[in-house]
């Protein structure tokens, strides 16, 4: 069967790349210290070894559109072109081109559907920034093969918090029933406390820094029953108008499994929102 | 209310380089031309099939000829698809990084909790 190598949760920032890389003037006082904690977080998925990604993110009004709009969505192609003409203008994101691994995809499509998860499926998808942001803070170098797994945590009516836990749990039962000797990494991106063209915006911190203290907390130590008990689709709105996207960890905490502490934590208070960063070793790793 | 509608506008208007820069200088005409040209070809289908309802109030081709974002904020665009194209609008007007996303909060400073509704 198939060993969960790494699962890993984090912020996904668009920013990361230009700040990071920026010289002179135009480098942010806070680069240095992100771009440290970039490199000793992606140090966890290196040492896990993966020989394959499966992706949770989330589009943002890129290929996934009003008039179709899947709740949960898994991409079964060979290849996955990457980032969009407004990602590259607002962020400076490359176009990428991602290897897919349609047998995985095509194992989790029919044992998900099986499992009682309607999923929607895409033979020719376009990814975005929640993909690619933690492939370039993750694996600059892009060499793995990937499934991505999107949810919808932007257009509502959204799923309910518990049902992307459960997604969660059933992508970690599933990859390990999947019989294969490959090394799987589960990564998946969400968002602390956020607002988007909203009066709580590109404030000096995230919008709500006392959330963000409790769901480092509920993420670090998956306790997922604090979590639900005080996350509904009503509550999200009050820490940011975006912070829906936190249902993304909240999968990743089911695939981490309920109580299971997380192995690294970091986290780095930013100016508009806070990055958090999460790496669990199901069944450890070689020390180093 | 035709929310749906205004997203639309906002959302493909974002992601065409050519409509960014039309929408910018001639914010009337662009709308007038989108709503009686572009509102009803379903994105998501082939090329020919058209809605034949789409149609925006008074007060949301006020607001998108305007390029009035706290009235699109008000009538429950979604407010990642305002923002976004925004940016690319009137961001470079502003010498400071930030400064015209800082004063885009500021112009909606006067709302709190609960927001307008974006559902579609």
């Amino acid at each position: 069967m198939a060993t969960v190598a790494a699962v890993i949760a984090s912020t996904h920032h668009p920013f990361y790349l230009r700040a990071s890389t920026a010289t002179g003037q135009d480098r942010p006082p806070f680069a240095d210290e992100w771009v440290a904690k970039v490199e000793a977080f992606r140090q966890t998925l290196t040492r896990a070894r993966p020989d394959v990604l499966v992706m949770v993110g989330s589009d943002h009004f890129h290929q996934l559109w009003l008039d179709n709009m899947p709740q949960f969505l898994i991409g079964k192609a060979p290849f996955y072109d990457a980032n969009f003409y407004n990602e590259e203008r607002e962020f400076g994101l490359p176009r990428m081109l991602l290897t897919g691994h349609e047998e995985l995809s095509g194992y989790l499509l029919r044992r998900g559907l099986d499992a009682g998860f309607d999923l929607a499926f895409s033979n020719e998808l376009r990814i975005d920034h929640s993909i690619t942001c933690p492939i370039i803070t993750l694996r600059p170098e892009a060499d793995l093969p990937i499934v991505p797994v999107y949810t919808n945590i932007f257009a509502p009516p959204l799923p309910q918090p518990g049902r992307f836990v459960q997604l969660g749990q059933a992508i970690r039962r599933l990859i390990e029933e999947w019989p294969s000797d490959q090394r799987v990494a589960i990564i998946g991106t969400g968002h602390l406390s956020l607002e988007l063209g909203g009066p709580r915006q590109f404030g000096p911190h995230g919008p709500d820094p006392e959330f963000d203290r409790k769901a480092v907390d509920w993420i670090a130590s998956a306790n997922l029953k604090s979590a639900l008990a005080e996350v509904s689709l009503d509550s999200l709105w009050r820490p940011g108008n975006a912070t829906h996207g936190f249902m993304d960890f909240l999968l990743m905490m089911g695939v981490a499994g309920e109580n299971v502490p997380a192995d690294y934590a970091d986290s780095l208070d930013l100016f508009h929102t806070m990055e958090a960063y999460f790496t669990w070793y199901p069944n450890g790793v070689d020390a180093r | 209310m035709t929310k749906y509608l205004v997203d639309k506008f906002l959302y493909t208007v974002d992601r065409s380089p050519e409509l960014v820069e039309r929408y910018r200088e001639d914010p009337a005409g662009t709308v007038a031309w989108w709503e009686a040209e572009q509102a009803n070809l379903i994105l998501n289908c082939h090329r020919g099939e058209c809605s034949t309802w789409l149609a925006f109030t008074e007060p949301e081709r006020r607001a998108l000829a305007g390029h009035d974002y706290v009235a699109l904020f008000e009538l429950g665009a979604h407010p990642f698809l305002t923002l976004t194209l925004f940016i690319a609008l009137f961001e470079r007007d502003y010498a400071e990084p930030l400064a015209f996303q800082r004063e885009y909060a500021a112009r909606l400073s006067h709302w709190s909790l609960p927001y307008p509704d974006i559902a579609t």
